[in-house]
C-alpha cells in the first residue's frame, strides 16, 4: 500500500511536470529546425539532416530527394540549426535596439523602484508620526484600482507632456514608489528591532544615515525580491510599450517580438520560436540563479497579503 | 503637537514623499480625470465635451460590450476554479515526502515566468490546427478531427483557458509555502485517531490553508477579468466571430483604435465595479469557511 501510494505520487508528478515542460521544449526544438521540418507530420522532436552514402562519401539530401535513391541506406543524424538564432535576430531588424531599450528600462525601473519604495516603506514603518497609519491605508487602497481605470488619463497626461513615442512614460513612474512594493518592504522593515535605530539616534546619527547604512544593508533579501519582480515586470510588460511607443526603433523585446509575428503573418515558425527562446532565456537563467529569492518573495506576497 | 512630534511628522512625510508625489500624479489625478472623461465625449485631439451619462447608457445597447463581458466572465468562471484546483493538487503532491521537490517545483513554476508575448507565440504554434503539437497528440489518441482551436469560434475560449492553466506556477508556490506551515502535530494526532488521507485533507489541510485559498481566489478574480495580452496577441481584434474579444481588449480598442476615450473610461469604471462586486460576493460567501489561526 505504501509503495503503491509512492509510485502514484511520482507518476502524477512526472506526468504533470512533463506537461508543464513540454511547451517550452517544443519552443526550443522548433527554434532549431529548418522550416520544412517544422511543418512535417508526424512532427519530430529532434532536428535532423539526412545523408546517403554514394561512392564512399556521404551527401546530404532533402526528404523529397530520398525517393531518388532507391535501395540506398538513408542515414539520419541529429543536427540542430543553431544558425536560426542569428537569422531570427536579423529578421527582427531592430533586435539590438529592442535589447538596448529593454535593458535600459529594466535598469532604470529597478533602481527607481527599489530606492523610492524603500524610502517610502521606511517612512511608513520606522518613524512614528501622526496620521501614518491612515495614510498607509490609503496607499493599500490604491492597489485595488485596476489599470484600465487610470490608463486613459495617464496616456493623455504623457501626451500633453509630449512623451508619447519616447521611453519616458515607461520608467518615470517607477521613481515614485508603487504601493505594492512599499507594502512588501514595510512588512520586512517592521521585523527589524527598534533598538537598532534608537541606539543610532542617540549617537546622533541622522535619519537618512540610519536608513542608508543600517536598514538598507539589513534588508538585502527583501530589496532583492522587489528588484527581481520589477525586472521581470519590465522585461515582460506588453501593454505599456504597446500604448506609449510609436516608433519601431523604440520598441522593447516583448513588443518587438509581437511586431515581428504580426508582420510575417505566422509562417516562419522556426524563426518565431527561436526569437521567443531568445526573449525567454534571460528570465529562465535569472530564475535559476535567484531561485530562493523568487520563491521566498512569492510566498511572502501570498502569506502576508 | 510638541516640537519632537512635529519633527517626526516632517521626517515621515519627507521619507514618503516619493509615494505622495506618485500618488497625486499617477493615481489620484488619473482617477478623478477618468471619472470626468467617462461623462464626456473625448477623442484626445479635441477638448472633452460633457455628455452626461450617455457613455453608460450606450453600453447597455452596445452588443459588442455585452459580448466582451460574456466572454470574459465565461473565461473567468472556468479558468479560475480550474487553475485553483490544479495548483492546489500539484502543491499537495509536492508537499509529500518526495525526492527532488525543488526541481519539480521549479519545473511547475517556470512557465509562469515566461514573458507573456513568448507564451502567446508558443501556444499559437502548439494550437496550430494543421501542424500543432496538441492536435498531433490528439490524433495519436484516436481523435481524427481535432478542433481548429484558434480558428473555430467555439474553441477560442477553451484554448485560452488551457493556456492559463499552464501558468499557475505562482499559486502553486504560494500554496506550497502555506502547506509547509501547517503544524506536523495536527497530522500526527490525526494518525493516532486513524484518520484517512482524505479526512486529513478535508479537516486539517484545507481549513489550515483556507486564507491562502481565499487570497488566490481574490487575486484570480482581479487578474482573470483583466486578461489582455494573450488574447490581444493571439487573436488580434477578438478572433473569429469576436469569440475571444475580452473586456480589456475591447476597452483598449475603444481607447486607442476608435479613439473613444470617454467610452473607454466608462467601461473601465464598470469593470472596477464588477471586480468590487465579485470580490465582495467571494468574501461574503467564503467568510464562514476561512479559518484564521490568530483568532
Amino acid at each position: 500500500m505504501r509503495y503503491v501510494k509512492k509510485i502514484l505520487i511520482y507518476f502524477l508528478l512526472l506526468a504533470g511536470s512533463a506537461m508543464f515542460l513540454l511547451p517550452l521544449l517544443w519552443m526550443v526544438s522548433t527554434g532549431l529546425k529548418p522550416i520544412e521540418q517544422t511543418m512535417s507530420m508526424p512532427p519530430t522532436w529532434l532536428p535532423y539532416r539526412l545523408y546517403v552514402e554514394k561512392d564512399g562519401a556521404e551527401t546530404e539530401i532533402t526528404r523529397a530527394e530520398a525517393a531518388e535513391y532507391p535501395g540506398a541506406e538513408v542515414i539520419r543524424r541529429v543536427s540542430p540549426r543553431w544558425g536560426n538564432f542569428g537569422k531570427a535576430i536579423k529578421a527582427m531588424k531592430f533586435f539590438p535596439l529592442y535589447l538596448k531599450n529593454t535593458l535600459f528600462l529594466c535598469f532604470l525601473t529597478v533602481i527607481g523602484t527599489v530606492f523610492s519604495s524603500a524610502l517610502a516603506a521606511y517612512g511608513f514603518s520606522r518613524i512614528e508620526w501622526k496620521g501614518r497609519n491612515k495614510i498607509f491605508l490609503v496607499a493599500l487602497a490604491t492597489m485595488m484600482i485596476p489599470f484600465p481605470v487610470v490608463m486613459v488619463p495617464l496616456y493623455c497626461m504623457f501626451r500633453w507632456l509630449g512623451w508619447i513615442g519616447t521611453l519616458r512614460p515607461l520608467w518615470v513612474g517607477s521613481f515614485f514608489a508603487g504601493a505594492f512594493n512599499v507594502f512588501l518592504l514595510r512588512q520586512f522593515f517592521i521585523t527589524i528591532p527598534k533598538d537598532l535605530s534608537e541606539a543610532a539616534r542617540i549617537d546622533g546619527c541622522s535619519e537618512f544615515r540610519i536608513f542608508w547604512q543600517i536598514i538598507m544593508p539589513l534588508s538585502r533579501p527583501a530589496l532583492m525580491v522587489v528588484g527581481l519582480f520589477q525586472f521581470m515586470f519590465t522585461w515582460n510588460d506588453f501593454l505599456g510599450p504597446l500604448i506609449y511607443l510609436t516608433d519601431q526603433k523604440d520598441f522593447t523585446l516583448a513588443l518587438g517580438l509581437q511586431f515581428f509575428q504580426s508582420q510575417q503573418g505566422g509562417t516562419e515558425w522556426h524563426y518565431l520560436m527561436a526569437a521567443s527562446t531568445i526573449v525567454a532565456i534571460p528570465i529562465i537563467v535569472l530564475f535559476f540563479f535567484t531561485q530562493r529569492s523568487f520563491i521566498e518573495g512569492i510566498s511572502m506576497t501570498g502569506l502576508k497579503g | 503637537m510638541t516640537r519632537g512630534e512635529r519633527q517626526k511628522l516632517f521626517l515621515g512625510l519627507a521619507f514618503i514623499s516619493p509615494w505622495i508625489v506618485g500618488f497625486l500624479m499617477f493615481t489620484l489625478y488619473p482617477v478623478v480625470a477618468s471619472m470626468f472623461y467617462s461623462f464626456c465625449d473625448y477623442d484626445v485631439l479635441t477638448r472633452p465635451v460633457w455628455i452626461g451619462t450617455l457613455n453608460y447608457s450606450d453600453m447597455f445597447t452596445d452588443s459588442v460590450f455585452w459580448k466582451s463581458l460574456y466572454n470574459t466572465l465565461f473565461f473567468a468562471v472556468i479558468a479560475l476554479p480550474l487553475g485553483l484546483i490544479t495548483s492546489l493538487l500539484v502543491a499537495v503532491l509536492l508537499n509529500q515526502p518526495v525526492k527532488g521537490r525543488s526541481l519539480f517545483r521549479a519545473i511547475f513554476f517556470l512557465p509562469s515566468l515566461i514573458p507573456v508575448v513568448a507564451t502567446s507565440m508558443i501556444w499559437l504554434w502548439i494550437l496550430n490546427g494543421n501542424f500543432g503539437l496538441l492536435n498531433h497528440g490528439l490524433k495519436c489518441l484516436g481523435i481524427n478531427h481535432p478542433p481548429q482551436w484558434l480558428a473555430d469560434p467555439s474553441w477560442t475560449k477553451p484554448s485560452l483557458i488551457l493556456m492559463s492553466v499552464w501558468g499557475v506556477g505562482n499559486s502553486i508556490v504560494i500554496y506550497l509555502a502555506a502547506l509547509q506551515d501547517v503544524p506536523r502535530s495536527l497530522y500526527e494526532s490525526a494518525d493516532l485517531d486513524g484518520a484517512t488521507a482524505w479526512k486529513k485533507l478535508r479537516y486539517i489541510t484545507l481549513p489550515m490553508i483556507s486564507p491562502v485559498i481565499y487570497f488566490n481566489l481574490i487575486m484570480g478574480i482581479i487578474g482573470s477579468l483583466q486578461v489582455f495580452a494573450q488574447a490581444y496577441i493571439m487573436l488580434g481584434g477578438g478572433g473569429p466571430n469576436r469569440s475571444a474579444l475580452f473586456y480589456a481588449v475591447y476597452l483598449y480598442q475603444n481607447a486607442f483604435e476608435y479613439r473613444q476615450m470617454g467610452y473607454a473610461c466608462a467601461m473601465a469604471w464598470v469593470l472596477f465595479l464588477v471586480i468590487l462586486f465579485l470580490t465582495w460576493v467571494a468574501t461574503k460567501s467564503t467568510r464562514r469557511l476561512i479559518y484564521y489561526a490568530g483568532e
